[in-house]
């Protein structure tokens, strides 16, 4: 694997092959010393033009629990006509020698335009860009639905049948755009519930079911329902006419906790707006896997670092799994 | 010095073969098996004679953004694409909305003599939208505009563009519109539809334009007054242009060579080259545009040459400038979407891209017959070859052409301005050469 900058494109074995790299990663962080050696000398690069302390310090803790060295490159204000420009910050990155850069970035393409451009050698993950996609959000939220289903028998599994309901600002989300991708890769039947003012206005090529109805689709059954955040300028956009509102309709609140099956899960990418789009009652019950979200997503960001650093350029032929990690489990 | 030149065989808007003979600025004499004591004999054999182009949108960016081009450089890009004038666009710095600053351009451009420099004037002060420019002085100026824009911006207030349309009825002249409903398009980034759902960019729907024309020619109808619609790029507009006509409101539009042939897709990789506004469309809306420009609905294709230094396009999508050159292209795309396809003649391309837009820009002396006593204002095309375009086919300043890498056909061998010739044997001139 060279990048890692979208679910779109990705395909399907090298999706369950990540996920099974974070399983045996997962396994190791069990364990009292929870570093490995595996990427001792390589430099990963945080290179975050937007804040985000969650996502930056999972990488940071994935590299680090690999032994790769991580510089923070916190860079605000990338355009042209505030300074510096993305191509002079990659090429500063290269010459100093980083061998991957994790980039968060607020334009949408900011990633592969990285990647395409010849400006750095280095492998280049995507953390997050504008409201394109965040691949690794995605593959930590099918790697944790994947564990509550399946548990330690999870190897090798797809997410075939599963129904997965997202809800919330669709339009604005790269989370849910890399979540339609690959849980549709996986299997999954995917369904979104959102305000019609924030479903892009032409999905009809998603492989997705769009309701605009949240009790409709807790009816269906989901097996997992996965809140999106929602950014309170929406409403300042006009997007919808009060938070209020927005939450009556929209949020999942204990009536509607109740409401959902006996096996199905609560997810939220974090940060949470506690009493808006989720209540309390929804975000600290035994469905709620928010917490076990954030631990897999170091688990799963230590494997995309491996099969990006450590891996060989064609997965299939490659170890499955980082040595010392079998060395515990198995 | 004057020189004659005998152009032999060329094919009259690529019809019959005749021989042409150009002395003294102007078409001698033009049919078959002439002669003429002297005269510097050209095998123009199977090469389509066209009266030079006349583009009606081009930005040259001078005065202010020499970076990206100037006078002199459009006017060789120009040259090189077989257009003999250009219509310039006021977004400059300063901006040309007044007589000052288009007499400015007007003298840059004869200075630079590739072509003619036809500057378009500002509507409103400083393109800002609020209160109109001093459009008669303009009109009155030694530069003469006839035609009015604020292109990068809409007028979108439509008191300001009922006067504007009203206004300049006095002298004959025109409103370009660029057709953007602006609070519609806020932080747009390109077509909206299922390929920016997919990539996570604001959407730019068609509605921000169809709107507007649908608007304007409705404004136009009740004022009685001449408009034109800059860079019609969606199969809707095409629909209201063709109702408007049908209506008899005294509209024209134009489309660009690259609304022609480029889609959305391309967008797909980011690459900032395919940023341009209004955005490249769905194929449907690439269909459209081409049907309406075959059935006359769309009178002329314009360029909208907007170049840019390379660290505006070589940064991430949101931070680039949107715009893309081509005039040294616009021929050979035209011939790709248009003529090859069967869609029109080379008849038809003499009309939409030279006399049209003469006529609409109300510019003497371009767009005129190919007959005896005419300005040689004329452009001999080779439409046998495919060719990469690649940057040496640029000839400005800027490269952010959306077609290298791509097989074009065709290839422009000789350009002449008004008897001068500036492209010649394919070349183009340092100078502008021999007056013939």
């Amino acid at each position: 694997m060279r990048h890692l900058l979208d679910t779109q494109t990705l395909a399907r074995e090298d999706a369950l092959r990540i996920l099974d790299v974070a399983e045996d990663m997962a396994d190791t962080q069990q364990r009292e010393i929870k570093k490995l050696p595996t990427l001792r000398g390589k430099t990963v690069v945080n290179l975050f033009f937007e804040d985000s302390t969650r996502t930056r310090i999972s990488f940071e803790a994935a590299a680090k629990r690999l032994s790769a060295d991580v510089i923070n490159f916190s860079a605000k204000g990338s355009s042209v006509s505030k300074g510096e420009s993305l191509q002079d910050t990659a090429q500063t990155l290269q010459a100093m020698g980083a061998d991957a850069v994790v980039i968060r970035h607020g334009a949408s393409g900011a990633p592969r335009t990285l990647a395409t451009s010849g400006w750095i050698s280095a492998g280049v993950v995507n953390a997050g860009d504008g409201t394109h996609e965040h691949p690794t959000q995605a593959l930590l939220d099918a790697f944790t639905i994947r564990k509550r289903r399946f548990g330690a028998d999870s190897r090798g599994r797809d997410l075939a049948g599963v129904k997965v309901t997202i809800v919330g600002d669709i339009l604005h989300s790269r989370v849910a755009r890399s979540n339609v991708w690959l849980l549709d890769a996986l299997g999954a039947e995917v369904t979104l519930v959102a305000p019609p003012t924030l479903v892009p206005q032409d999905v009809s090529g998603w492989p997705v079911r769009v309701l605009y109805d949240l009790d409709e689709a807790i009816a269906a059954g989901p097996d997992a329902l996965m809140m999106l955040r929602i950014q309170l300028e929406r409403m300042n956009a006009a997007y919808f006419p009060t938070e209020r509102e927005y939450s009556r309709r929209w949020g999942l609140d204990p009536l509607r906790l109740r409401a959902l099956g006996a096996d199905s899960i609560v997810m939220h990418p974090g940060p949470m707006n506690r009493g808006l789009e989720i209540s309390a009652e929804a975000a600290d019950s035994p469905r709620s896997t928010v917490l076990e979200q954030v631990t897999n997503g170091v688990s799963v960001r230590m494997a995309a670092l491996y099969l990006l650093l450590a891996g060989a350029d064609d997965p299939t032929t490659d170890d499955p799994a980082p040595t010392p990690a079998k060395e515990t489990t198995r | 010095m004057s020189e004659t030149l005998l152009f032999r065989g060329a094919l009259i808007e690529g019809t019959a073969a005749a021989d042409v003979i150009v002395a003294d600025g102007v078409i001698a004499e033009i049919g078959p098996d002439l002669s003429r004591a002297g005269a510097t004999v050209v095998d123009a054999d199977g090469l389509v004679l066209l009266p030079g182009l006349v583009d009606l949108h081009t930005h040259l960016r001078e005065p202010g953004y020499e970076a990206s081009e100037t006078i002199l450089t459009g006017s060789r890009a120009a040259a090189a694409g077989g257009y003999s004038a250009v219509f310039a666009m006021p977004n400059t710095s300063p901006v040309a909305d007044t007589a000052g600053v288009v007499e400015q351009e007007l003298a840059l451009g004869e200075a630079a003599g590739f072509v003619t420099v036809q500057p378009i004037g500002a509507v409103t002060v400083g393109q800002k939208g609020e209160r109109l420019a001093e459009l008669g002085a303009m009109a009155d100026s030694r530069a003469r505009v006839r035609v009015f824009s604020d292109d990068g911006f809409c007028v979108w207030d439509p008191l300001i563009m009922r006067r504007a349309l009203e206004y300049v009825k006095a002298f004959d002249g025109v409103i370009a519109q660029h057709a953007q409903d602006p609070r519609l398009t806020e932080g747009a980034q390109m077509n909206e539809g299922a390929v920016s759902a997919e990539l996570g960019l604001a959407g730019w729907p068609a509605v921000a334009e169809e709107s507007i024309i649908a608007r304007d020619v409705l404004l136009a109808e009740h004022v009685g007054s001449r408009l034109h619609v800059c860079h019609l790029s969606t199969a809707g507009s095409v629909d209201i242009i063709r109702w408007a006509k049908k209506r008899g409101v005294n509209v024209t539009a134009e489309v660009t060579p690259h609304h022609l042939l480029l889609t959305d897709e391309l967008v797909r990789d980011y690459d900032a080259r395919f940023k341009v506004n209004p955005p490249l469309r769905r194929e449907e809306d690439v269909l459209a545009v081409r049907e309406g420009l075959a059935d006359g609905t769309i009178d002329i294709v314009a360029t909208d040459h907007a170049p840019h230094p390379a660290e505006a396009k070589a940064c991430e999508w949101h931070a680039a400038a949107n715009g893309m050159v081509g005039l040294e292209s616009a021929l050979r795309v035209v011939q790709q979407a248009m003529v090859d396809t069967g869609l029109i003649t080379w008849g038809d391309v003499a009309r939409i891209m030279s006399r049209e837009p003469a006529r609409i820009g109300r510019l003497s002396g371009h767009g005129t017959p190919l007959t005896a006593g005419q300005p040689a204002s004329l452009a001999f095309y080779d439409p046998s070859p495919r060719r990469t375009f690649t940057t040496d086919d640029l000839r400005g300043r800027s490269v952010n052409s959306p077609y290298l890498g791509r097989e074009l056909p065709g290839d422009v061998r000789w350009t002449l301005h008004a008897g001068t010739v500036t492209v010649a044997d394919g070349a183009l001139l340092d100078t502008p050469g021999v007056r013939a």
